[in-house]
């Protein structure tokens, strides 16, 4: 069970981590891209956060597969499959980066315009202005949004299990069918997932805490 | 007349705007329709209306449920004595800091292990309901529901002014009076657009029921998977449904949250 844990939360860690970088992309692209971009994004946030995970998750599981293998087919390749941690990640950071895009999304527009405005008047180059300005003045206000969607990846990691991934719950269930202790089991696996949520919680609050420090309190 | 061109101006760029999904759509369509294999929707048609009508009984059924047990839940964080509020923020704690599938099986499969142990559980009435999924699938959906809104409406509760509240005891109202009159209707506005967004949510969690083999408009969806071989067509279809379902909880919710609007204009007069 320990290993499903630790499974369960590299999964959750990498596909948070891919996640944000499709987030702040997608957000980008809301705010600057042209109007195909945008409508493109619009569908890809839209569909991803009205579809249950679970669905989603087939979907993509099957036709990623399908689309890889039929890459590799076409360029000669043998037909691979995939690594269960790698597939998961993917997969979850396609859900996760609907939901940090509409996050980011939010907090760039919670900015002060004219903190955007002075990078430029610097003659700030876009990556620069993205890189200085823009990312550190939106962390306080997309923390509290984003440590919610760490643990929302935390808790769509046990939707594998439907896949037949061993995290955590998996392998509990899988425990308890073998010694039909299923209640001692499942309470366990609920005290660590508990566990690691009251952890990140704490984590987050820190963080939060750090990352306002030069924000007035209203 | 500028005023006017502008308005049209701007009917008119909306109208690009919405133009693409709708073409996307359009393409998709004809392409699932030419390329794709329907021919088993007419076999599974039947099955596929029973489990639409178990995905919506199930979402209406737990958020109902569920809003009747967050309302106190919220309350007493508020303003209920310890030994209530401990409780009530431990189960939200728990119940949110836990994975949905985990809840299921650990009812379904863990409550459904140890129940069998006990022969005065098994010779009671209750019994040929117990043996079946529906009543785990329920009540675990219905505790989460209850859990996520319990936290929406406390945040609610405590953020209708005061002053409202002192105003009301000043007009004399009892504590309940209070209560149903001003605090309840103030804090359910303010605890509306949430609502409609968690309620999508619970739409999307419905079809974990389906790991405990209730059958859902997803489990349909799986076993025509498993009897035809065919991937993204079930898929496809249950998606639209996802999507159509989750336009009509936004639609009612809009309609109802105009309505308390409304209600609440008329009252100020």
């Amino acid at each position: 069970m320990l290993v499903g844990l630790m499974r369960s939360l590299t999964i959750a860690f990498g596909a948070f981590a891919l996640g944000l970088v499709i987030g702040v992309a997608g957000a980008l692209g809301k705010l600057g891209g042209g109007g195909a971009t945008r409508q493109a994004l619009d569908l890809y946030t839209t569909i991803v956060r009205s579809v249950p995970e679970l669905v989603l998750i087939l979907i993509v599981y099957f036709a990623g597969a399908d689309l890889i293998n039929g890459v590799l087919t076409a360029f000669g390749q043998e037909k691979i499959d995939f690594n269960g941690a790698v597939a998961g990640i993917v997969v979850l950071a396609v859900v996760q980066g609907a939901y940090s895009t509409e996050v980011i999304r939010g907090a760039i527009l919670s900015i002060p315009y004219g903190q955007i405005e002075a990078a430029h008047a610097y003659g700030m180059s876009p990556w620069l202005t993205l890189r200085r300005v823009t990312l550190p003045a939106l962390l306080p206000f997309a923390l509290p949004g984003l440590s919610n969607l760490w643990l929302i990846a935390m808790k769509d990691t046990a939707l594998l299990a439907v896949l037949g991934f061993g995290e955590l719950t998996q392998v509990t269930r899988q425990a308890a069918g073998t010694t039909k202790a299923y209640f001692t089991f499942f309470i366990a696996a609920g005290g660590m997932y508990l566990l690691a949520t009251m952890l990140s919680n704490l984590l987050s609050r820190r963080l939060e805490a750090w990352a306002t420090k030069g924000v007035a309190h209203v | 007349m500028v005023h006017r061109e502008k308005v049209a101006a701007g009917r008119l760029r909306m109208d690009t705007g919405t133009l693409t999904p709708i073409v996307a759509a359009a393409v998709l369509a004809i392409y699932a329709a030419l390329r794709m294999r329907w021919d088993w929707l007419g076999d599974y048609y039947p099955l596929l209306v029973r489990g639409l009508g178990m995905t919506v009984l199930l979402v209406v059924v737990t958020s109902s449920l569920g809003m009747l047990l967050a309302i106190p839940i919220g309350l007493v964080q508020v303003v209920g004595p310890k030994w209530l509020a401990l409780p009530a923020r431990a189960f939200c704690t728990v119940i949110r800091g836990t994975p949905l599938l985990l809840q299921l099986w650990l009812l379904y499969y863990g409550l459904g292990s140890l129940f069998p142990q006990f022969p005065w559980i098994r010779e009671s009435g209750l019994w040929p309901i117990l043996r079946q999924a529906w009543p785990y699938a329920l009540l675990g959906l219905t505790l989460s529901y209850a859990a996520y809104e319990g936290e929406v409406f406390r945040g609610a509760f405590k953020g209708v002014p005061k002053g409202q509240l002192d105003a009301a005891r000043a007009y004399g109202m009892s504590g309940f009076l209070t209560f149903r009159r001003i605090w309840l209707p103030q804090a359910f506005r303010r605890a509306m657009p949430t609502l409609a967004g968690e309620t999508i949510l619970q739409l999307k969690a419905t079809p974990l029921v389906a790991t405990i083999t209730v059958v859902d408009v997803y489990s349909v969806a799986a076993q025509v998977r498993q009897q035809t071989y065919l991937t993204y067509e079930p898929l496809l279809l249950i998606c639209a449904i996802y999507i159509v379902l989750a336009v009509v909880i936004t639609r009612v919710f809009t309609r109802l949250s105009g309505k308390s609007r409304d209600n609440t204009a008329f009252r100020k007069t």
